[in-house]
């Protein structure tokens, strides 16, 4: 009994880590509708640079994240301006296809930079340090933080999305892209922002990526797969809806994993697929598209 | 309506054909012939590049079939290629079949597999059918490494037995005076090169048929098309699962070439899906010459850069993405542009007679 109620307790911390790598992705399709087939591959590239600032300063990973923060949301900013503007507002191809190019050309990249190599962040004492909650079930303090972090992130955003000039232009190109632009509303870059901003988010992501697990330039395409699950069972267009689905994602893989270890990213996949034939549009849903 | 009635007439006529077209078809003939007596004095290296630039081609028709006409672009194709080649295993090491009926098997059960999965996923529109199509093709890889007797997670290999019991075998190696592993590979490159031609000539009386017409309706506005009466939803289907069956039964073919699978292989997104997409934008995406540009261009690519390892796939990864978005409809596109050449008539064009043509694409 003590066994289920503690694959319970880490289902749902894991659910916090899919829930921040599922949020860059519903930050971006909520905004300009872009799938971005690039999203886990970048979180691993965050985690790198993450490693690669830690590691030249010699700085814990939670202060190297914070000097990473402006830069990712620059190269965010940057990589929708110069590049993902231009596929957008044609057909369905384009911004796949050129996500999925840029998916390929991050992950071989990452593997001629750093080799195949596992890698993991290292912060000291906090990384194995637990709460006990009696009964001989504890809690790790590194997993509390990533669902924290999960809660906070989401906060943050619907704050943006509702209560600032920026998010009222999001909600407004959301609900109809031409008519925010004869309103004024500069979409390249209102896009360019919420890139920028979907970076932070990433970035937060990569570090409790790095601080819970090994990761090497491979794993990127199974993150994506774990977020876009977490967005689809949630439903489209609601953030908490993304802690949710993120949360049943979590539950689903560690009660599959308590069955059978091997069974873990199976019972996730078919946990999602199960949503979708009885709630095609998700558990929380709340964008038409 | 009055005024139309006493208006002129005209007599329309619609064609397909050009003067290319024509003349393609006698080279097609010339071609096909040539390469189906290759083998004679072909070494065997160049045997097997061309096994594998016609099942990638084959591969890429099936993949422009389903997103460049019907719209349903797949990530996840790997999941059937898988299928296939883990079918072959199971219906010759277990069920004792001779290899060669294995493929056609292959093929129909893969299209059986296609029906719940198409349920499923065409609940998803758009970019979300793309990520859940990835998501089934993983299903798939994981249900795989589960089953123990196909080797579970590190894969198996044929037997002897099996790879032997190809038909044929002592006929080729008497004929053409080889040994046992190059007449293998003979008969695996005349069954791929008839894969492919069953490939293409599919796609080809697809597209020429009333489906195919309803197709480039759905190609070139879907709510339009809607509009006139397609039947969206049924069309799709059904090319879904006539591609699930040709890409089954062309992983039937790789794999028993291969004689050895594992599913992290068989389920490979980079080399069924990736490359195979890379074909089609390269060459022409929503074309029947594009994909054929593409594969040998890709074939080139592959024989000369792939020692470069990650470079290549960078380098990969950037042409696709600046055909994307400076020539998106692809190398054949631009040939288009320069001169109107029709290779595999597909196209009907509305001509009033003795009048300029205006295309109907």
């Amino acid at each position: 009994m003590t066994g289920w109620i503690d694959a319970l307790i880490q289902g749902v911390l894991l659910g916090g880590l899919y829930a921040l790598f599922a949020a860059g992705l519903s930050l971006m399709f909520g905004v300009m509708r872009l799938v971005n087939l690039a999203h886990g591959d970048l979180i691993v590239l965050a985690a790198f640079a993450i490693l690669v600032v830690a590691g030249k300063l010699g700085l814990d990973p939670f202060v190297a994240v914070l000097l990473a923060l402006p830069v990712l949301f620059v190269i965010g900013f940057a990589l929708q301006y110069v590049l993902l503007n231009r596929t957008l507002g044609r057909d369905l191809l384009a911004p796949l296809l050129v996500t999925f190019g840029l998916s390929i050309i991050i992950q071989n990249g990452l593997l001629q930079l750093f080799s195949a190599d596992s890698q993991r962040l290292r912060s000291g004492a906090i990384e194995t340090a637990s709460i006990p909650l009696g009964g001989g079930i504890a809690v790790g303090v590194v997993p509390l933080l990533t669902l924290l972090s999960a809660i906070a992130v989401i906060v943050l955003l619907n704050f943006i999305f509702y209560r600032t000039p920026i998010g009222r232009a999001f909600r407004a190109t959301s609900d109809d892209l031409e008519v925010a632009q004869l309103m004024g509303v500069d979409i390249r870059r209102i896009f360019a922002v919420a890139m920028g901003i979907a970076f932070v988010v990433i970035a937060i992501a990569a570090l409790y990526l790095g601080l819970r697990a090994n990761f090497d330039p491979t794993i990127g395409p199974a993150r994506l797969l774990y977020a876009f699950e977490a967005v689809i069972i949630g439903g489209l267009g609601s953030f908490w809806g993304t802690l949710a689905g993120g949360i049943v994602l979590g539950l689903a893989q560690t009660i599959g994993a308590r069955i059978d270890p091997e069974w873990q990213i199976l019972a996730g996949h078919l946990a999602f697929l199960v949503v979708l034939v009885i709630r095609p549009r998700g558990l929380f849903p709340r964008a038409q598209d | 309506m009055g005024e139309a009635a006493t208006g002129p007439t005209h007599t329309f006529s619609i064609r397909t054909t050009g003067r290319a077209s024509h003349a393609a078809l006698a080279a097609a003939a010339i071609i096909l012939l040539t390469l189906a007596l290759l083998p004679m004095f072909a070494g065997r290296t160049l045997i097997q590049d061309l096994i594998f630039l016609f099942y990638m081609l084959a591969l890429a028709q099936c993949w422009n079939l389903l997103a460049g006409y019907a719209g349903l672009i797949s990530v996840g194709q790997q999941a059937f290629v898988g299928l296939g080649g883990y079918l072959l295993f199971a219906l010759t090491l277990i069920g004792g079949l001779n290899p060669l009926l294995a493929i056609p098997i292959a093929g129909a059960i893969s299209a059986l597999f296609a029906l719940p999965t198409a349920l499923i996923v065409f609940r998803l529109r758009g970019a979300y059918f793309a990520i859940g199509t990835w998501v089934v093709a993983e299903v798939y890889r994981l249900a795989f490494a589960q089953v123990k007797p196909l080797g579970g997670g590190t894969g198996t290999s044929l037997t002897p037995a099996v790879t032997s019991s190809v038909p044929g075998l002592d006929w080729v190696k008497t004929m053409l005076d080889v040994r046992t592993p190059a007449a293998r590979d003979i008969i695996s490159y005349w069954v791929a090169l008839a894969l492919v031609v069953g490939t293409l000539v599919a796609v080809y009386l697809i597209l020429r048929s009333r489906r195919g017409l309803a197709l480039g309706a759905i190609r070139d506005h879907e709510t339009a098309a809607a509009s006139l009466g397609v039947d969206i939803y049924r069309i799709k289907l059904v090319v879904y699962i006539a591609t699930a069956a040709m890409t089954g039964m062309i992983g039937a073919l790789i794999y028993l070439q291969k004689a050895r699978i594992s599913p992290d292989a068989a389920f490979s997104v980079l080399d069924w899906t990736a490359y195979v997409i890379f074909i089609v934008v390269i060459g022409g995406i929503g074309t029947m010459e594009g994909p054929v540009i593409g594969a040998i261009i890709f074939y080139l690519m592959q024989r000369y850069l792939a020692d470069f390892g990650a470079w290549y796939l960078i380098l990969l990864g950037t042409l696709g993405i600046l055909i994307m978005l400076f020539a998106p409809r692809g190398l054949w596109g631009l040939i288009l542009n320069w001169r109107d050449v029709t290779i595999f008539p597909i196209r009907r064009r509305l001509g009033r007679v003795k009048e300029a043509n205006v295309t109907l694409d």
